[in-house]
């Protein structure tokens, strides 16, 4: 410290008549340095023994929950792949919570027990561990950009037996190396209903409500061996192979656009075709084109509107037998991102008015190219519209989204030469507007009247500014 | 057909009878003029008055044809008796037959079993096994043919040293005297009982042999339940939870002691709870009796009723598909007519001092007469019979003999294996108490050694119990890959009363694991340096 201060001092000669006294320089009160200790809950971590060890395995505790540690003290005897050596703790407190128990294996660096500084978070402690078992319970989403695929038939397996729990008491009866998933994946064993002999829980029964997919049971008692749990592909048909071509595996979300396009096959869809002219649109648009507004918004919101007046095409048919009629008309609009396709949507698209509807356009498209768009502003779609018409396209028809009634192909307007009622020719500009649409909900007629009442909207546009 | 001389007096009684003098003449006529017979099978001997030696029909009998009996007998043939074996079974006994033997069939196909499913075992070693299965009928042939084989192989092996094998159940008539079958009479100067034991089911258990068996059964295997309940955790509960979780069965142990294993040294038992208990796919119960099963029917799993071991009152309910009964083996000395010689059993063991003579009602030795093997209780192991029986036929052949059981080993064929021999650390530590002297324990890893690691198996421990004033040693426990061949070193040490400092000397071959053993006596601190005497000049 003292050469510290002494690099400081500017050296000025005595002649100057300043005298400069380091202590006049730095108060002589020393300054304190006040830390304001945060009581905290420090997380006891599963040590590397070695430099070969990538996980350990809990031999014992030498401390129990709520005893009192002191640094240097030995609290848990750890196994590594050479020998069996005591961890010492680094900080004193108390032991709150035992994360990892006895017999249990972690990965080195991974918490296996939580130390607090005081007993007031002894409780926090506890609670902490219990939050982090119950969040791996429910098995986190994964972040796909397309609507994340429904859950699989595995997790709803459970549902069907537990409408037979309807009978009294019964004991709960499972088997040991069902009592030891359970207590591994924090499930809680008194909530299943067993599907093993005698009503008992199997640790297939624990698997299912954890979500974890069941291995290949081993071992199998008969001389044929069994083939691979996983459930295999329908049959793919193999393809000659092109010599040059290259292998590259989908991402999550190409996945995601793949496996909803293939349900989409299972759904009974028709196509209508209407041309719709855009002269009165484009001028429309050229006057709101410097207030920020995109021929997408217009699109939308003359979509919306007509939308509103025809419920019918804004409604899905969820469950094979049923009308789900969407209070809200939220238009999804497909969009090309990098190497992918996602469709942000406008909520309420009727109810915005054109402005606000093209500012909201205009932070999804941002979210959507920065990846971060949040699910329910990809998802909760109930049309959607896809515009290839900056490409030059005049025509095509869209494939309809999983979980949608109708979706609606926008091509370039093009001039064609049209003759009149009075056989004058004149050339107009035409868009052709191609709708794709569920038929188990939606039929002909339905659709007709839609795209009528769109055109209408579209050819008289100034209701969209409204 | 068996001649009794008892012309109707009245003094005719089982114990034996006195012949009228005229008889016995009759009878030194007619054996004089014949040639003395080499066999004699139904003549019935009898005492002369005129003081030459008795003419037993054999010097020794031997009552039953297990192990024990087997050991016996190969071993008086080397000293030159004349043996007969007695079997009312099947030759071979229950090591043969429903012990050992099968039980290690079965185990070997475990220990391969649970090796190839250890896919981050195989993988550790770079090799890829696809789903390994299993036939349950192979399986079982396996352990029957094995059995059938031992089996033929002993009853060769007396045939061809000249020992006679007589079929029929054996019981004591009176000193010397034995009957076998329905009604054949034998004698000799010597009787050895070698009746060994039977799987013991505690009151209030319902054996069916399907759903509710004993190790008889189960090591026919004729079924791998789902999930099995084992009563008692010895070792014979602990073999047959390693074969069924290989097997592919779930197991729950009951336990009457509030300890697992509690014949092991508390040490190694908790080390082999943490390794062939706790992950694989079985609990336990401890500190409760299993007061009543009932067999699986109609529908309904095999229930056993939990009560409390010391309060007796229920605790809980196991629903399961099979029960093992482990609890131990009872003494099968039922009907062996021994209170024609006035002995009494005590549970059902024989009494027997420790020349292995019989000790009757009274606190007096029965002359004549031994019994060696599971039919005392003394130490219920096959290789104890036989080292008894050996024992015992040094001793009729004149020369004295006290077997130390303290030098013998002791195995558990699980995976890894255990075997001790001596005592364990509290019984070292009561002893010492006792008497006064201190113990010291010195332990090795399995994971120092070279040849584990190359197996992979690292997991293990060895433990030297011994006295550090004069390195003698008290017990050794080992737990790893081959234990159970590893534990001779020290049983051969204790036997012969060799101590730690002199052992240590011995080189071991490298890489081995007996260099464990090695590492194990070199770690020992022996105090002081007491020489072994030998070749020592003493200063007069």
């Amino acid at each position: 410290m003292a050469s510290l201060l002494q690099s400081r001092v500017p050296s000025f000669s005595s002649s100057s008549g300043i005298q400069w006294r380091p202590s006049a320089v730095f108060s002589s009160i020393p300054r304190r340095r006040i830390f304001t200790v945060q009581a905290k809950i420090r997380e006891i971590f599963m040590p590397a023994l070695s430099s070969t060890m990538t996980e350990g395995k809990i031999v014992s505790w030498i401390k129990s929950e709520g005893d009192v540690l002191s640094k240097g003290e030995s609290v848990v005897v750890v196994e590594s792949d050479k020998a069996d050596m005591d961890v010492e703790t680094f900080y004193d407190g108390i032991l709150a919570a035992i994360v990892v128990g006895e017999g249990e294996v972690a990965p080195v660096g991974a918490p296996i027990g939580l130390l607090a500084e005081t007993e007031n978070e002894i409780a926090e402690a506890k609670s902490k561990v219990k939050s982090a078992g119950s969040s791996s319970q429910s098995a986190p989403p994964p972040a796909a950009f397309p609507p994340p695929p429904p859950l699989p038939a595995v997790a709803a397996a459970p549902h069907p037996p537990a409408a037979k729990v309807a009978d009294g008491p019964r004991k709960i009866v499972a088997t040991p190396y069902a009592k030891q998933l359970a207590k591994q994946h924090k499930v809680d064993i008194n909530s299943l209903v067993g599907t093993g002999n005698f009503g008992r829980i199997t640790p297939a029964d624990i698997e299912a409500a954890a979500g974890i997919p069941p291995k290949k049971s081993a071992p199998v008692a008969s001389v044929t061996t069994v083939a691979a749990a996983a459930a295999p592909k329908a049959s793919a048909t193999t393809f000659p192979e092109i010599p040059g071509s290259t292998v590259v595996p989908f991402t999550t979300m190409q996945s995601a656009v793949s496996k909803n396009m293939v349900e989409s096959l299972s759904v009974p869809t028709f196509r209508v075709g209407y041309p719709v002219a855009t002269d009165a649109l484009d001028a429309l648009y050229e006057k709101v084109k410097p207030k920020g507004v995109t021929m997408t918004a217009l699109l939308a919101k003359a979509a919306a509107m007509a939308l509103a007046q025809h419920p019918v095409v804004n409604s899905t048919c969820k469950d094979g037998k049923s009308f789900t009629y969407n209070s809200s008309i939220n238009i999804a609009v497909a969009v090309a991102v990098n190497g992918g396709l996602i469709t942000p949507v406008l909520q309420d698209a009727d109810k915005l008015d054109l402005y606000l509807l093209s500012q909201k356009w205009k932070e999804l498209v941002e979210k959507a190219r920065a990846k971060q768009l949040q699910p329910h502003e990809y998802n909760s779609g109930t049309f959607t519209l896809s515009n290839l018409g900056m490409f030059g396209v005049d025509k095509f028809d869209a494939i309809l989204p999983p979980g949608q009634g109708a979706i609606m192909a926008v091509g370039a307007s093009k001039p064609i030469v049209v003759a009149d009622a009075d056989g004058f020719f004149s050339v107009k500009s035409k868009m052709l507007v191609n709708v794709t649409a569920d038929h188990r909900i939606i039929y002909g007629a339905d659709l007709a009247a839609f795209l009528q009442t769109f055109s209408k909207i579209v050819e008289n546009p100034e209701s969209l500014t409204m | 057909m068996a001649r009794r001389s008892c012309l109707g007096r009245s003094d005719c009684a089982a114990s034996g009878e006195k012949p009228s003098d005229s008889n016995l003449r009759m009878r030194l006529f007619v054996l004089s003029r014949r040639p003395k017979p080499r066999r004699v099978n139904k003549v019935s001997a009898s005492l002369s008055s005129n003081g030459s030696p008795p003419k037993f029909d054999y010097d020794l009998i031997i009552i039953g044809a297990g192990v024990g009996g087997h050991g016996a007998a190969l071993h008086a043939v080397e000293k030159g008796l004349k043996t007969a074996i007695i079997e009312g079974d099947v030759v071979g006994g229950t090591c043969v037959n429903r012990g050992c033997v099968p039980s290690k069939a079965l185990l070997a196909v475990s220990g391969r079993m649970r090796e190839l499913q250890n896919e981050h075992h195989m993988k550790a070693f770079g090799l890829q096994v696809a789903a390994a299965g299993y036939d349950r009928q192979a399986v079982a042939d396996h352990a029957n043919n094995l059995a059938s084989k031992i089996r033929s192989n002993l009853t060769n092996s007396m045939k061809a040293l000249g020992v006679d094998i007589l079929t029929g159940v054996g019981t004591i008539l009176g000193p010397q005297k034995v009957k076998y079958g329905t009604d054949n009479v034998i004698t000799a100067k010597d009787i050895i009982i070698a009746t060994g034991s039977v799987p013991s089911v505690p009151k209030g258990i319902e054996v069916d042999g399907k759903t509710v068996i004993t190790s008889d059964h189960a090591l026919k295997l004729e079924f791998v339940p789902d999930w099995i309940a084992i009563v008692g955790s010895g070792y014979i509960g602990l073999e047959f939870s390693d074969v069924y979780t290989a097997l592919g069965s779930e197991v729950t142990f009951v336990e009457a002691l509030d300890q697992l294993m509690p014949g092991f040294d508390p040490e190694i038992g908790k080390l082999a709870q943490r390794v062939l208990i706790n992950p694989r796919k079985i609990d336990f119960h401890t500190g409760v009796f299993a007061s009543k099963i009932t067999p699986a029917k109609d529908g309904r799993p095999v229930t056993i009723e939990l009560v409390d071991a010391k309060t007796k009152e229920l605790k809980d309910t196991l629903e399961v598909d099979a029960a093992l009964i482990a609890t131990g083996r009872a003494p099968h000395t039922k009907g062996l007519g021994l209170e024609n010689i006035n002995v009494e059993t005590q549970r059902g063991f024989i009494p027997v001092d420790e020349h292995m003579r019989v000790i009757d009602a009274k606190g007096k030795l029965v002359p004549h007469l031994y019994c060696i093997g599971d039919a005392n209780g003394k130490m219920m192991l096959a290789h104890a019979a036989s080292a008894q029986g050996i024992s015992v036929v040094e001793q009729v052949s004149g020369k004295d003999h006290v077997l130390n059981h303290l030098s013998i080993p002791a195995a558990c064929f699980t995976h890894p294996e255990i075997s001790m021999v001596g005592l364990t650390e509290p019984q070292a530590r009561e002893k010492a108490e006792k008497e006064g002297f201190e113990v010291s324990v010195a332990k090795t890893s399995f994971k120092a050694n070279t040849k584990a690691l190359a197996e992979n198996e690292g997991e293990g421990l060895a433990k030297l119990i011994y006295r550090p004033d004069n390195g003698e040693i008290l017990g050794v426990h080992i737990f790893g890959l081959h234990a159970a061949d590893l534990i001779h070193e020290a049983s051969n040490a204790i036997a012969y009363g060799n101590r730690i400092q002199d052992i240590k000397f011995a080189v071991h071959a490298h890489p081995t694991l007996s260099e464990v053993l090695d590492e194990l006596f070199k770690s020992a601190k022996v105090k002081g340096n007491i020489s072994s005497g030998v070749g020592e000049a003493v200063a007069v």
